[in-house]
């Protein structure tokens, strides 16, 4: 019994040592997984540095025509700080993304951002900030918010309920993708579907936009919007310009 | 002799090695069992000493390869662990073409990844894995590829079936997840096969969509969730016909409750036996989607290694763990604020 004892001992010891032991081995690699992050933002740094003065010749040229919706989604938390919000919707004009052919589309954004950011769309401005300052006459925005994903499904399956089982219904209706993308039409909810969206945000996570319009969308983190780089725009677009999709 | 999983309790962090000896016939034949409760896995490895040859060495190896993974899931399972990890498989043909391989083989080379991988996921103490295996849009390939491709899922779907493989030992349950009665017979009675036959299993789950996209998932919830209600109203008109009323009020239910709500489309999704992501892996290095599991992908972390499909690895499973345990107060907190 005392040997059985001491035995159970040197087990639970021996235990709660290695317990310990495994703990101290994963904070430390969580250590080096943060310094080596450290280490490549230092050096994202100095690339979109060199990016924005367009000393990267590769980069001085992006065939912008290729985005014809662009999709920004910034996180709730830190979409509070509106300087920096119309700031990317400056650089984003600057870049010719926002012409009147094209859409920006937003997400994240609360009630007084979004009344600000609209004033953009009446005026005429000279954008600076970069090399591509460029005469902008109309800017096209659209807001989106979790309300336009899966609540919007939810009416726009209501909507399909009224039209299509009415009392006397002789054959059961058999609903399509086009059906749905109509009456998300109907209730409101329609849109193009971005070809790029880009996610200001401490993860790479689309955050909830409106799952029936990112099918095929590329998703990029930029990264934090506090530390946001003309840069890192201007190289999320000419990476997307390279994109091939097969659709199938 | 492979063992299946021992029942393993929650939290329970105790290491437990025993060491079993067993002589028979002038052969030494060392069994060893790790129950590791932590991690939520069992390994059983046997080395053979019956003399020097290529069969043991390679066992040696393997046994080796997986003590040392045992030991990284072992740090990995310190923090936060995901519950559910999707794959896209992506890269298949170019890794053929690559590697100078004959049409189909970076397909099988793509399925020996996703045994591999499955595996992995298995010993971390993932519980729910999904895979993106064939989309609707995949149709749209050449005939004679898209047969071919039939052909295989079939093959690889009743290999997985058989008693001794890998889904059966470590007791997985299968899903196949889509709409399955755009495949053939053939394919279509393989996969009812394979879900009737792994409906035992409780371990982890193995979500495989096939003839899938969230869009028709989507548009299949709606129409269900509209086939409950009105199945709901022509009941209840039945009720009324044959002179059971029931007041609107004392059924609990009046003409506003008849609507579909968003936990009605929830339920009907297919992947509503699972839940929602919290990783999504996408190789190739594409950074889209596909039409995969756009509604449950709202807070999961996306990682689109550049590594083709059949080049995936342990290390891109341990890179991606770790990222997820880096944000994983960020992401729990924006799944709350939803």
């Amino acid at each position: 019994m005392d040997l059985g004892n001491e035995v159970q001992k040197i087990l639970s010891w021996t235990s709660v040592c290695g317990n310990l032991a495994l703990h101290l081995i994963w904070l430390i690699v969580h250590l080096i997984i943060n310094v080596w992050y450290s280490a490549l933002g230092i050096a994202r740094v100095v690339e979109n540095t060199l990016i924005s003065s367009g000393l990267l010749k590769s980069y001085n040229a992006i065939n912008i025509s290729k985005v014809r919706y662009l999709a920004v989604v910034i996180d709730s938390e830190e979409a509070r700080q509106t300087s920096k919000v119309l700031e990317l919707l400056r650089w984003l004009a600057s870049i010719g993304v926002l012409k009147k052919s094209q859409t920006a589309i937003i997400e994240g954004l609360n009630k007084s951002q979004k009344a600000t950011a609209s004033k953009i769309k009446s005026q005429e401005a000279i954008v600076e900030g970069s090399n591509h300052g460029t005469l902008v006459e109309h800017v096209d925005l659209e807001f989106v918010s979790f309300a336009d994903s899966k609540p919007a499904v939810a009416k726009a399956a209501n909507l399909l309920f009224a039209k299509h089982y009415a009392s006397t219904i002789l054959e059961k209706p058999n609903f399509t993708e086009s059906d749905i993308s109509e009456a998300l039409q109907a209730v409101g909810y329609g849109g193009p579907e971005p070809d790029l969206l880009l996610v200001y945000g401490p993860v790479r996570c689309h955050l909830g936009f409106p799952a029936w319009r990112i099918r095929y969308t590329e998703i990029v983190h930029i990264g934090p919007l506090k530390s946001m780089k003309f840069g890192s725009l201007i190289k999320a677009i000419h990476k997307f310009t390279k994109v091939h999709q097969n659709y199938g | 002799m492979v063992q299946k999983g021992a029942p393993l309790h929650k939290g329970a962090t105790l290491r437990k090695i025993t060491t079993h000896w067993k002589v028979h016939n002038h052969s030494m034949t060392i069994q060893s069992e790790k129950v590791d409760l932590g991690a939520r896995s069992c390994i059983s490895s046997r080395v053979d000493m019956e003399g020097v040859n290529g069969k043991s060495v390679g066992h040696l190896f393997e046994n080796i390869s997986s003590f040392v993974r045992q030991c990284i899931f072992s740090v990995l399972n310190v923090g936060p662990v995901p519950s559910h990890i999707a794959f896209i498989m992506d890269g298949n043909r170019r890794y053929s073409k690559k590697q100078n391989l004959l049409d189909g083989d970076g397909h099988r080379a793509g399925f020996s990844a996703l045994i591999n991988m499955l595996k992995y996921c298995y010993e971390l103490g993932v519980k729910y894995t999904t895979v993106y295996a064939f989309s609707i849009d995949n149709f749209k390939r050449r005939p004679g590829e898209v047969a071919s491709l039939m052909k295989l899922m079939q093959e690889k779907i009743d290999e997985l079936t058989q008693e001794e493989s890998i889904v059966n030992r470590l007791g997985i349950r299968i899903y196949f997840q889509g709409n399955l009665k755009l495949l053939s017979d053939c394919v279509r009675s393989a996969a009812e096969r394979a879900m009737v036959k792994t409906s035992g299993n409780s371990r982890a789950v193995l979500s495989i969509c096939v003839a899938y996209t969230s869009t028709d998932e989507i548009v299949h919830a709606v129409q269900e969730s509209c086939e409950e209600i009105w199945d709901d109203i022509r009941k209840r008109e039945v009720n009324n016909a044959e002179g059971n009323f029931v007041g609107l009020k004392e059924n609990g239910k009046d003409e506003n409750e008849h609507r579909v709500g968003l936990t009605d489309v929830d339920r009907h999704l297919y992947m509503s036996v699972c839940p929602d992501p919290d990783i999504i892996i996408r190789t190739s290095g594409a950074t889209r989607l596909s039409n995969f599991l756009l509604w449950q992908s709202a807070h999961c972390l996306l990682y689109s290694p550049t590594a083709l499909w059949p080049e995936i690895g342990l290390r891109h499973l341990i890179r991606v763990i770790l990222d997820f345990q880096r944000n994983f107060l960020y992401l729990k907190a924006k799944k709350k604020q939803s």
